[in-house]
């Protein structure tokens, strides 16, 4: 993929990157978590002591026990288990959507900003107009029209968080375009697949891979936030968002219903950011 | 000037009409219909009933005839009646819920400023020491996690733990207190952030340097010479930020059960009550696009180095 002549620097940007990641502790920190809460999704089969779907109608609403380390909900579940297979869900919908958007938005940023004229001008008003949207009233809007469900929740999400990465490539590659070793390229005969995918690109990506791992948290957030109003995951599949939003109507009485779960998206939310924020200080010191 | 302020006041009229038409085709090209509940042991109504109803609220039309019917009725202030409160208008509804969410959304936007903007300097003052990481970490979180996990977690310290505050409703300033907090947290974090780097970077400004080198004491030269320079980046985040507090109160009313119109947004979508639908996102479409311009002017009153 990558050229020979520009492999000695274009390795060393990468080296330097993940050195000077692992020297900020807060970013291992969260990028550590990243990782268990991965494989907590991955193993969610094995870890997870009872099914998230096992009712235990002689006990409702428990407390944090022996039995059930984090209580049972309204229907005797048990909260552990639907917690473990609720990072599933997060993680899922997390790297998932931002794959779909990476796809629709970095094509048509590139698109946009190497041919220009009409069809720039085109993709940017839609953009704009885009922008113009309150991101998550538009979401809630598809998602209540299209009903609940993980399908579908790809297809908000993709929808409407290309629009950012779109605009941000799009920006890099007009400013790249310009530069003398796309003219080199071009001028040793070079054609435009050739140019865009080999040249151009490569040298974009940095502000496109910080996109995509802020884009995470956010999904994760979105996510939670639709199952929290009732337009996201279908029960019974557990979302941490969907048992917040159930809990917290009853949180007077059986206040671990909520709170487990609020924990849970606090932690996974901070790990991103922090492990986001030591990405981009990582690869550009500059956007500090 | 004038020509700046209008152009862009011209600006808002295809900008909400192309909102509306967006938000007419996602209701429109989506399977189901108002007249065919899916709720769970909801009656089918029979064939017959839904054309009569079709026909009383002008669904049988062509969409194109639909659309130009709404945009005519919309710009005199019409919106019908709602699909599920069928005895009341939208306009009814919305003049009766929106003041509380924009009450809401104010206070919230207020104790976000004054906060965040404190916050932030006090950071940049103390660069790396305790007021900095405090700062910082109260930032994040505010950033990071969103609004009704923070509700969660204010309602168990502050009405469980400490029974300060009433868990939720809207009857006293008191049940006030914790949803502004909780709407307020997330805006708070990024003006927080977003001062303490312009900060940092005007106090190391030359023209800092110089009011120092002046002789003048720590105090005049942070009041009068850099706070001035170090809001004006911030304040072009009033934008989004106006947005964020929107947004934020479908959430942060449902938790609180406020009676504002965030909570209506998300019921009318669900039952879709399409000419519900189409207020809410105009009214909040209108209010947004109407706050960023004034963010816009804002910014040229405050940095002169800007015409228009």
């Amino acid at each position: 993929m990558i050229h020979a002549e520009t492999r000695p620097r274009s390795s060393s940007l990468w080296r330097d990157g993940v050195r000077r990641l692992r020297r900020n502790r807060l970013a291992v920190a969260g990028g550590v978590v990243v990782v268990l809460l991965c494989l907590i999704a991955i193993f969610a089969d094995f870890l997870a002591p009872l099914p998230y779907t096992k009712t235990n109608f002689s006990r409702l609403n428990e407390p944090p026990s022996r039995a059930y380390p984090l209580g049972t909900d309204q229907l005797g579940r048990d909260l552990l288990s639907r917690m473990i297979y609720g990072a599933r869900v997060s993680m899922l919908v997390g790297l998932g959507a931002q794959v779909i958007v990476v796809l629709i938005g970095v094509p048509i940023g590139a698109l946009s900003g190497y041919i220009g004229g009409r069809t720039d001008l085109f993709l940017t008003r839609f953009v704009d107009v885009m922008y113009a949207f309150p991101r998550l009233l538009f979401v809630i809007l598809v998602m209540s029209m299209l009903g609940a469900g993980l399908t579908n929740i790809f297809i908000a999400i993709g929808l409407t968080g290309w629009v950012g990465i779109a605009r941000q490539t799009r920006a890099q590659v007009l400013a790249i375009k310009e530069k003398e070793f796309v003219d080199g390229a071009r001028a040793l005969g070079a054609g435009f697949g050739r140019v865009l995918g080999r040249h151009v690109m490569p040298n974009a990506l940095t502000p496109i891979i910080v996109a995509v791992t802020f884009g995470i948290p956010e999904a994760i957030f979105t996510e939670a936030a639709l199952s929290f109003i009732g337009v996201g995951i279908n029960p019974p599949t557990p979302s941490w968002g969907q048992m917040v939003g159930e809990g917290q109507q009853y949180i007077r009485s059986y206040w671990h219903l909520c709170v487990f779960p609020s924990i849970a998206i606090a932690v996974t939310m901070l790990s991103f950011v922090f492990f986001g924020d030591g990405v981009r200080d990582a690869l550009d010191p500059k956007l500090k | 000037m004038f020509q700046f302020v209008l152009a862009r006041v011209l600006w808002l009229v295809p900008t909400l009409l192309a909102m509306a038409l967006v938000t007419f085709l996602v209701m429109h090209a989506t399977p189901g219909s108002p007249l065919d509940p899916v709720a769970e042991g909801a009656n089918p109504l029979s064939p017959e009933a839904q054309k009569v109803l079709a026909k009383h609220y002008g669904l049988d039309r062509p969409l194109y005839e639909q659309f130009a019917i709404f945009v005519s009725k919309a710009v005199r202030g019409d919106f019908g009646y709602s699909f599920v409160y069928k005895t009341r208008t939208v306009q009814e509804i919305i003049a009766e819920t929106f003041p509380i969410s924009l009450l809401l959304g104010s206070m919230a936007l207020v104790l976000a400023i004054v906060v965040g903007l404190t916050l932030g300097i006090l950071a940049a003052l103390y660069q790396n020491r305790a007021w900095d990481y405090v700062s910082v970490s109260l930032a994040t979180v505010g950033v990071a996690v969103p609004n009704f996990v923070l509700a969660v977690f204010l309602i168990i310290l502050f009405s469980f733990i400490l029974p300060l505050f009433p868990t939720g409703g809207w009857d006293s300033p008191r049940n006030w207190v914790l949803p502004t907090i909780a709407l307020a947290l997330a805006p708070m974090g990024i003006i927080a952030r977003f001062t303490r780097a312009s900060m940092l970077e005007v106090i190391r400004a030359d023209y800092t340097l110089t009011a120092r080198a002046k002789g003048l004491g720590e105090f005049p030269v942070i009041f009068k010479h850099t706070l001035k320079n170090a809001f004006i980046p911030v304040v072009t985040l009033l934008g989004p930020m106006f947005a964020a507090v929107g947004t934020g109160s479908f959430f942060v009313e449902a938790i609180f059960r406020v009676p504002g119109m965030g909570r209506f947004f998300v019921l009318s979508m669900t039952g879709r009550d399409y000419p519900m639908i189409m207020a809410v996102v105009l009214t909040y479409g209108a209010f947004l696009a109407i706050m960023n311009l004034a963010v816009d002017l804002l910014y040229g009153v405050l940095d002169p180095r800007i015409r228009y």
